[in-house]
């Protein structure tokens, strides 16, 4: 097992140099703003531009570019600095990680906790009014953009613009450690909004899982056991309907630590998603750089324990 | 045994019948069986696959309900009738008072839970009993159906034991709360023949200590034959022959119980003679052929059997002995008679005088 683990980590690393290579090299081919020209401002003359240039290092190679990216991160978890916000990029996203985490985990737990439930009761009433409804409204949100939906939010139930004046509106967020209670009124919608496509996805999920499940013939024995239906469901049918779920769950978090980019841009939220919105609009590549490796960092690290918890979930799961 | 005291019964069947609705129409699994097992007895079910067989046992501990079955006739188990009791009720006799033990054992176990703990819950359903003291139960039920090493095995996966061993585990989780009935399901069906023999005897031991009566559901007559007191053969959801097992091998009644014992190897039987097979299939379920259920299949058939439905009726002249079969005493004596000595089924009807048969044509023919 541990052997599998450093294995895993460190493949983890290749694949890190790997996705840092290939953003490096987008934003170098790619045309975008030069951020000599970024940091020279409006009227930087062309010679003004050049020392600029020299100075940050743009008139080396690419290849020596590069390594010198690279050593910064590798050795100094240094990503680069924004010549937009004239701030480490490291300092920025560290400052923006609270509020995406706040939205991430806030949505994760409301999808689980409602989309588990309607997965179960869908499979166990299966073919029933009740199931087809529940199906029926899954498949509306699932198919819903979160940006449209976000907008149809605010539309119908934030404190300004809303129809029924109900929860705070787009730029109300607060930092938890400011004040819990704004924190939590203030990422209602956001959480609803963000969570609706994987409520709904969790709750297909679960039910088609669930009755997979519930055809093995250990259920079979579950029942002739004598054990109450709802105990055969929860218990014996659940442990194992849950493995798949968790592969999903972990990187599903994984993905929306690296920035809920529309929902944070929708709400005004102040995390990496807007962030990295922001910067797209700068053409600011250094922030986006680092917010494209901390995504990837997350997904990685994500992949590797949803990985390793499988084998304490599963015990026939074992890594050699 | 002929002063043999009134059967002592524990399960009574009667006029059992189980439909299944489907979109294709009714499945008739299971169609007005009648059967007893006395206390500390041991029936066999016989049948191939789709013979309702399953369903049947299914339905005695109310598991084909909830799939969506319609069930008819009484079940008297040990002074209740199960289709009538509460599902309360039911389910606490379910495992506790009747235990089912399946063909693979590997996919009957729950793979994601250690087999001791398996154990442990199918106790405390069904009584008061501490975790510790379950779990030292649990391990002498191990070492009981002869696993060994059972104080390291209780807190195994399923994974991590063999096929045979498996099964025991399963008799173990069975044996938990001591029932008065275990429904054994094609139990060796998944196993090595050697690992077969092994568990049959298994069950046979506990039968003899616990007093515990068995419903050994099988299609081989040969598993049945080493432990069952009685035999139903069952064909199409119905009940073609019931005898003790001795008349059932020596004087079966039925063509297609000679089917069933002319396609299995014997060690005692005349030497050269050939396996035959039974042509056909099991038929449709929905569309059952017509009069008698096998005739299609059968090769003694006269032309209207295909019209004539047959009562199970006593052929023994003490209701010991009962077949489903429109052929007469003696065609059916001439009949075996030829088979048991080796005898091709041609010469079997000669020797019953059935020139008028039609023989039945194996499936493959007729859809080539």
């Amino acid at each position: 097992m541990t052997a599998y683990i450093v294995r895993r980590l460190l493949w983890g690393v290749l694949l890190l140099v790997l996705v840092i290579a290939v953003t490096f090299l987008i934003f170098y081919l790619l045309p975008s703003v030069d951020p000599a020209v970024l940091r020279a401002g409006k009227n930087g003359s062309p010679k003004v531009i050049a020392e600029i240039r020299k100075d940050l290092g743009l008139n080396h190679s690419i290849v020596v570019q590069f390594w010198n990216y690279l050593k910064g991160v590798v050795l100094h978890l240094n990503f680069g600095y924004s010549y937009y916000y004239n701030d480490p990029v490291g300092g920025l996203i560290v400052n923006r990680l609270p509020a995406t985490l706040s939205l991430t985990v806030g949505a994760a737990v409301l999808w689980v906790i409602v989309g588990l439930p309607v997965g179960i009761i869908s499979a166990i009433k299966r073919r029933t009014f009740l199931d087809r409804a529940a199906m029926g409204t899954a498949l509306v949100f699932v198919s819903a953009p979160v940006f449209w939906l976000g907008l149809v939010a605010l539309y119908l139930f934030a404190n300004d613009i809303g129809q029924f004046k109900i929860f705070p509106g787009s730029g109300s967020y607060v930092g938890l450690t400011v004040n819990p209670l704004k924190w939590f009124e203030s990422l209602l919608l956001p959480w609803m909004v963000l969570s609706a496509t994987s409520t709904a996805i969790y709750a297909r999920l679960v039910r088609g899982s669930l009755l997979q499940v519930m055809g093995e013939d250990y259920i079979r024995t579950a029942r002739a056991k004598g054990l109450s239906e709802s105990r055969v469901i929860l218990k014996h049918g659940m442990r194992s309907a849950v493995g798949p779920l968790f592969t999903v769950l972990g990187l599903d978090i994984a993905s929306l630590l690296g920035g809920a980019i529309l929902t944070e841009t929708v709400f005004d939220i102040p995390g990496i998603g807007r962030l990295q919105f922001d910067a797209i609009g700068h053409g600011d590549v250094t922030i986006i750089q680092g917010t494209v490796l901390i995504a990837s960092i997350f997904i990685i690290i994500a992949n590797i324990l949803v990985d390793i918890g499988y084998a304490f979930l599963d015990p026939r799961v074992r890594y050699e | 045994m002929s002063t043999t005291p009134p059967a002592d019964i524990l399960l009574s069947v009667e006029n059992l019948s189980v439909e299944f609705p489907t979109a294709d129409g009714v499945v008739h699994a299971v169609d007005g069986i009648s059967y007893e097992v006395e206390r500390a007895g041991s029936i066999g079910i016989v049948g191939e696959s789709g013979s309702g067989k399953t369903v049947a046992a299914l339905t005695l501990i109310g598991l084909t309900v909830t799939q969506g079955a319609k069930v008819s006739g009484r079940i008297m188990f040990d002074g209740r009738d199960l289709l009538a009791i509460p599902k309360k009720e039911l389910r606490h006799i379910r495992g506790n008072e009747i235990a089912m033990i399946f063909q693979d054992p590997l996919s009957s176990l729950h793979p994601q839970f250690r087999v001791g703990s398996q154990i442990i819950e199918a106790m405390r359903i069904h009584r008061e009993i501490t975790r510790p003291a379950a779990r030292a139960r649990a391990t002498e039920l191990l070492e009981l159906v002869g696993i060994p090493d059972p104080r390291r095995r209780v807190d195994q996966y399923p994974h991590e034991f063999s096929g045979g061993m498996r099964q025991r585990a399963m008799i173990a989780m069975a044996l938990a709360n001591e029932p008065k009935l275990l429904i054994a399901d094609e139990p060796t069906t998944a196993l090595d023949v050697t690992v077969q023999a092994q568990i049959l005897a298994l069950l046979e031991r506990l039968r003899r200590e616990l007093g515990m009566a068995i419903i050994m559901i099988t299609h081989d007559l040969g598993v049945v034959a080493q432990i069952a007191d009685r035999i139903n053969v069952m064909y199409a959801g119905r009940i073609v022959e019931t005898a003790e097992s001795r008349p059932l091998f020596h004087t079966p009644q039925h063509p297609y119980t000679w089917g069933l014992l002319r396609s299995i190897p014997t060690l005692d039987g005349p030497r050269g003679v050939e396996l035959l097979p039974i042509p056909g299939r099991p038929p449709s379920m929905i569309r059952r052929p017509t009069g008698c259920h096998f005739h299609p299949r059968c090769g003694y058939a006269l032309p209207d059997h295909a019209t004539i439905d047959p009562p199970l009726v006593d052929v023994s002249g003490d209701g010991r002995h009962r077949a489903a079969c429109l052929l007469n005493q003696a065609q059916r004596d001439a009949a075996w008679a030829a088979l048991k000595s080796g005898g091709t089924p041609e010469q079997a009807r000669e020797a019953a005088g059935l020139t008028e048969v039609a023989v039945p044509v194996p499936e493959a023919e007729v859809a080539g």
